[in-house]
């Protein structure tokens, strides 16, 4: 009987970097986009404490790519199924 | 077409359809009970997606039709019983609320029904152990992992955010994974009555060996699994989405993303897993990659035993059913009514304390901890 530990290893490293991954790309964007959260209720000048020190529009900006990124690896896996 | 192999179609297609309503909450439970989706819409949207995704692949379906027992030497009769076997086990456990596999019960009634009609020869054991048993053991574990760690760094994460956008976004977040598992379902579970209907076909000599499954195949399957998804579980939803752990919406989405990963990444290698076990595995994981001490541990023997319970039991009715339908027509018509008195039994056993989309999250949950906690 031949197990095929190969293809099993794959399903649990593809598995772990893809879900960690967009999980973590995800959660970065909701703390980036936090800081724009903040902008818009702590007078400026203050110290946020959120977002990463970052201001809202860099805080928009990182959101942004890192959902990109998110969606990149979530489209590219869905191309790997169909293709 | 003989009558036969149109009971054996018909019957995967009932089988399907359990299917789909058994396994709507891997997709959806978590999202219900965050509120990230009103019940009623994740169920329809559970099912669109169920139906999108039978379309996506039918790598599994290979495997069940030509990897698991000998085509040539079983008939649509044992088909049958395996299929009646696999289906009364999806609903007795749906009866109990107990997300058992729908995989381990279909192979289990084939595998029972295949070892009596024509002996444990014609079962392919290395086939059942490297492509079906050893990733069900395992892919609940995998998910697990996966999600913990995903749930664990999430909340790490998190912490540096500001409550409401992190919730906000988390819930929104969860539309998109419950959307990506249940077009996993679809493309996993689907294929499984699909392998099924195309290995009837193999063994009636309709299409060759080793075909795949002809369109209209696929279409059917994938109409019958979303039909069953869009009728709801509620009983497995509110045991996954409620008992297990009282699921926030980090937790969901990091749940939900670790299960499509899993269940699409798999599908893609043809390992024909349980999503239910993933799904499963993958909530265990995010509750205790929170809070370990929040997880209804409980509740997880009482699953680990249905699922160690599930593979022979149903292997135990699908045996008997091939044997009696194996003694001719008659056989075959006092398993179809036996199995329907039997159905309809376990329907009316539901009726007395029916769970639906109006109270399937009301179950007394513990306080829940602040998400930046």
């Amino acid at each position: 009987m031949s197990i095929a530990w190969g293809s099993l290893l794959v399903v649990f490293i593809v598995s772990f970097g893809a879900a960690v991954g967009v999980v973590v790309l995800v959660t970065c964007a909701l703390v980036a986009l936090s800081a724009r959260a903040r902008a818009t209720t702590v007078p400026a000048g203050s110290a946020g404490g959120s977002g990463g020190g970052l201001s809202a529009s860099a805080g928009t900006a990182v959101a942004g790519v890192c959902l990109a990124a998110a969606a990149a690896i979530v489209l590219f896996g869905l191309y790997i199924i169909v293709a | 077409m003989s009558v036969i192999v149109i009971a054996v179609i018909l019957t995967a297609l009932m089988f399907d359809f359990t299917n789909g309503f058994h396994d709507t909450a891997n997709a959806m439970a978590t999202s219900i009970a965050t509120g990230a989706l009103k019940p009623k819409v994740a169920v329809i949207l559970a099912g669109i997606l169920n139906l999108v995704g039978a379309f996506l692949s039918v790598e599994v379906a290979k495997t069940i039709s030509s990897g698991l027992v000998d085509e040539a030497r079983i008939t649509p009769v044992v088909i049958f019983g395996g299929l009646v076997g696999a289906i009364l086990w999806n609903l007795l456990t749906w009866l109990l609320g107990m997300p058992s596999s729908s995989s381990h019960a279909l192979f289990g009634g084939l595998i029972g029904a295949t070892w009596v009609a024509a002996g444990s020869s014609a079962i392919k054991f290395a086939g059942v152990v490297s492509k079906v048993l050893l990733p069900l053991v395992l892919s609940p574990i995998v998910a697990g992992i996966v999600a913990l760690a995903a749930t664990y760094l999430a909340y790490r994460i998190a912490t540096r955010g500001e409550e409401g956008t992190i919730t906000r976004g988390f819930r929104l977040s969860q539309i998109v994974s419950a959307s990506m598992v249940a077009l996993a379902h679809g493309t996993n579970d689907a294929q499984k009555t699909m392998g099924v209907i195309t290995l009837t076909l193999i063994t009636v000599g309709a299409l060759p060996p080793d075909a795949g499954p002809p369109l209209w195949v696929i279409a059917s399957c994938g109409v019958a699994i979303a039909l069953g998804t869009s009728l709801g579980g509620w009983r497995i939803i509110q045991t996954l989405g409620k008992r297990i752990s009282e699921i926030q919406s980090p937790q969901g989405f990091a749940a939900e993303t670790s299960s499509a990963a899993v269940i699409l990444t798999s599908a893609h290698l043809g390992f024909a897993l349980s999503t239910t076990q993933v799904c499963t595995g993958s909530i265990f994981g995010a509750g205790a990659g929170r809070r370990l001490a929040g997880v209804q541990w409980g509740v997880a023997g009482r699953m680990a035993i249905a699922w160690l319970l599930t593979l022979p039991a149903a292997a135990v009715v699908g045996a008997l059913a091939a044997w009696v339908a194996g003694t001719g027509t008659a056989g075959t018509l006092v398993v179809a009514v036996v199995a329907i008195a039997l159905a309809s039994g376990i329907y009316m056993a539901s009726r007395r304390k029916p769970v639906t989309a109006d109270n399937v999250n009301d179950v007394p949950a513990a306080q829940p901890v602040p998400v930046s906690a």
